[in-house]
């Protein structure tokens, strides 16, 4: 967790204890799985996990490739979350502009908003059933609700002083909202798209488990079924891998639409 | 300087007492919501299979309390998901903030430890299930894995940063004053770390709760979230919705607890 410098010690010590721990867990893991003491079965040698790797990325496992599942998995997160952040940022502007809205949508909101995005994946199923619509569905539903919740407090944050200025300077009240409101909120905004995006991974992933065709997910609940614990060691590696991507990716974006910011 | 003043002499008020009455909105927002959902179940476009009414709800919600659903009423549902819950949590708590704590005290451990907790970190807990299943089959293990893997990441994380907060002077000085490092620990660093600690608790409880959902749909033969995906393969809707009222109200349950916890250690702290 690299926050802030510890005060004491030198810079050199740092990655190399870092490095040494990731090879050393590595050996621990080659010892004991190719000695025997893990039961193969239940947790995959590094061997196995190469065997899974080859086998996906070539003849493909679970009805596709690796390219294709993570083409399918990716596709569906990108429209979930498009989705979502189309509706729930404005949306979350309006509430946090307009009391009345804000006290019109607030209960229909505090009702949904305890139920886990997960609870969604068997209503979503019965409704759309296990294609491509349930999954958005389900995606929108997860991601919809940090993307709100930012947005509004976003605007809410914003300096009354600098709105009271904007408007002493004559500003329209949409100038108001579009050059003093939306750039005040936007870091917030970010912070809650970023929720959002981890979440919509998170759900997909889930909803590929409980039913689906293609996809990561499905990926990992056949291999559960064949018990092919190097399937599903490698399978996990790319959930972690594309989170990891997709976070990134947004981070780029986040830092380009607000070249304001220093930090 | 004195221009800006009079203006906000004028706006302020104004602004304040416009918002007087704003409960018929959320009133409105309310009925709106359920006369909508009524009209639509009742009005005949949708099937009652797809879309039942609210009033189908919340009587399949006290049928469940009466009648056994996949094997148990919908309280015993409750209370081995709860079970499951209360074992997740704990143990994601009492690995997590003594882990935190000391990453966040000794520099060494959190280079060490760092590298591989960022890494495991991006694997969604639920992407944990085939793991579980296969390591604990139907048993009580698999969804404390799942729980424990989306509680243990925000209990670390807070504590780290709780501990990192301490003003680096209050343990030099008490380094100065010759305490030790287990006084150290316990009587400035946990201390100043409490309230991130807490947060943290907070969060891994939500994230908690909300994994074991996820299991629960996958992995058991028994819990709430098993009672939804039963609803939905027998393609009884209003059981699946009133498992997921019933998952909602557990939810916002323990974000209340946890809340007046949150509270409660505030207080005591602050006038400590």
């Amino acid at each position: 967790m690299a926050e802030k410098p510890h005060t004491r010690g030198a810079g050199v010590r740092r990655p190399l204890l870092g490095i040494t721990s990731v090879v050393g867990l590595f050996l621990l893991w080659y010892f004991l799985t190719i000695t025997g003491v893990v039961d193969p079965a239940r947790f995959p040698r590094p061997s196995d996990v190469w065997h899974a790797a080859v086998q996906l990325s070539g003849p493909g496992y679970a009805g596709g490739t690796l390219f294709w599942q993570i083409w399918y998995s990716s596709r569906l997160v990108a429209l979930g979350f498009l989705f979502a952040a189309t509706t729930g940022v404005p949306l979350g502007l309006l509430m946090g502009v307009n009391t009345r809205a804000e006290a019109f949508i607030n209960p229909t909101f505090l009702l949904i908003r305890p139920i886990p995005p997960l609870a969604w994946i068997p209503l979503a199923i019965l409704w759309f059933g296990l294609g491509d619509i349930a999954k958005i569905f389900v995606i929108w539903f997860a991601a919809f609700v940090p993307a709100l919740i930012n947005t509004y407090t976003g605007v809410r944050t914003v300096d009354p002083t600098l709105i009271a200025a904007a408007r002493v300077h004559g500003a329209s009240r949409l100038q108001i909202l579009f050059e003093v409101m939306v750039p005040g909120a936007l870091p917030l905004v970010f912070t809650g798209l970023r929720l959002s995006l981890q979440a919509s991974w998170t759900t997909l992933v889930a909803a590929e488990l409980v039913g689906a065709f293609f996809g990561l997910g499905r990926v990992l609940i056949i291999a559960a079924q064949d018990i092919y614990p190097g399937m599903i060691a490698y399978a996990m590696a790319w959930v972690a891998v594309l989170g990891a991507a997709m976070t990134a990716a947004l981070a780029v974006v986040e830092k380009r639409s607000m070249p304001w910011r220093t930090t | 300087m004195a221009h800006d003043l009079t203006l906000f002499a004028n706006t302020r008020p104004r602004r304040r007492s416009a918002p007087p009455a704003l409960w018929p909105y959320s009133l409105a927002g309310f009925l709106a919501l359920f006369s909508l959902w009524f009209a639509v179940a009742h009005s005949g476009l949708m099937p009652a299979r797809v879309l039942p009414g609210p009033d189908a709800v919340v009587a399949a919600f006290f049928r469940l309390m009466r009648e056994p659903f996949a094997g148990f009423t919908l309280q015993q549902h409750l209370l081995s998901s709860a079970i499951r819950f209360a074992f997740g949590f704990l143990i994601a708590a009492a690995v997590g903030v003594p882990l935190g704590l000391v990453m966040g005290r000794f520099r060494w451990v959190d280079d060490i430890v760092s590298p591989v907790f960022e890494a495991l970190r991006f694997v969604a807990p639920i992407a944990w299930v085939p793991f579980a299943a296969l390591w604990f089959g139907t048993g009580i293990g698999g969804p404390i894995l799942i729980i424990f893997s989306g509680a243990f990441p925000p209990c670390v994380i807070n504590a780290y940063r709780g501990a990192r907060l301490v003003e680096p002077r209050l343990i030099e000085a008490a380094q100065t004053l010759g305490a030790s490092q287990w006084r150290i620990i316990t009587e400035i660093l946990i201390p100043g770390a409490v309230p991130a600690i807490i947060a943290g608790l907070r969060i891994g409880a939500g994230l908690g709760w909300q994994s074991l959902i996820g299991a629960e749909l996958i992995v058991v033969s028994s819990g709430i979230g098993y009672v939804i995906v039963q609803g939905q393969s027998n393609l009884a809707t209003p059981i699946v919705m009133a498992g997921m009222v019933a998952i909602g109200i557990v939810g916002f349950v323990i974000d209340v607890l946890l809340r007046t916890f949150e509270h409660w250690v505030r207080r005591k702290w602050s006038g400590a």
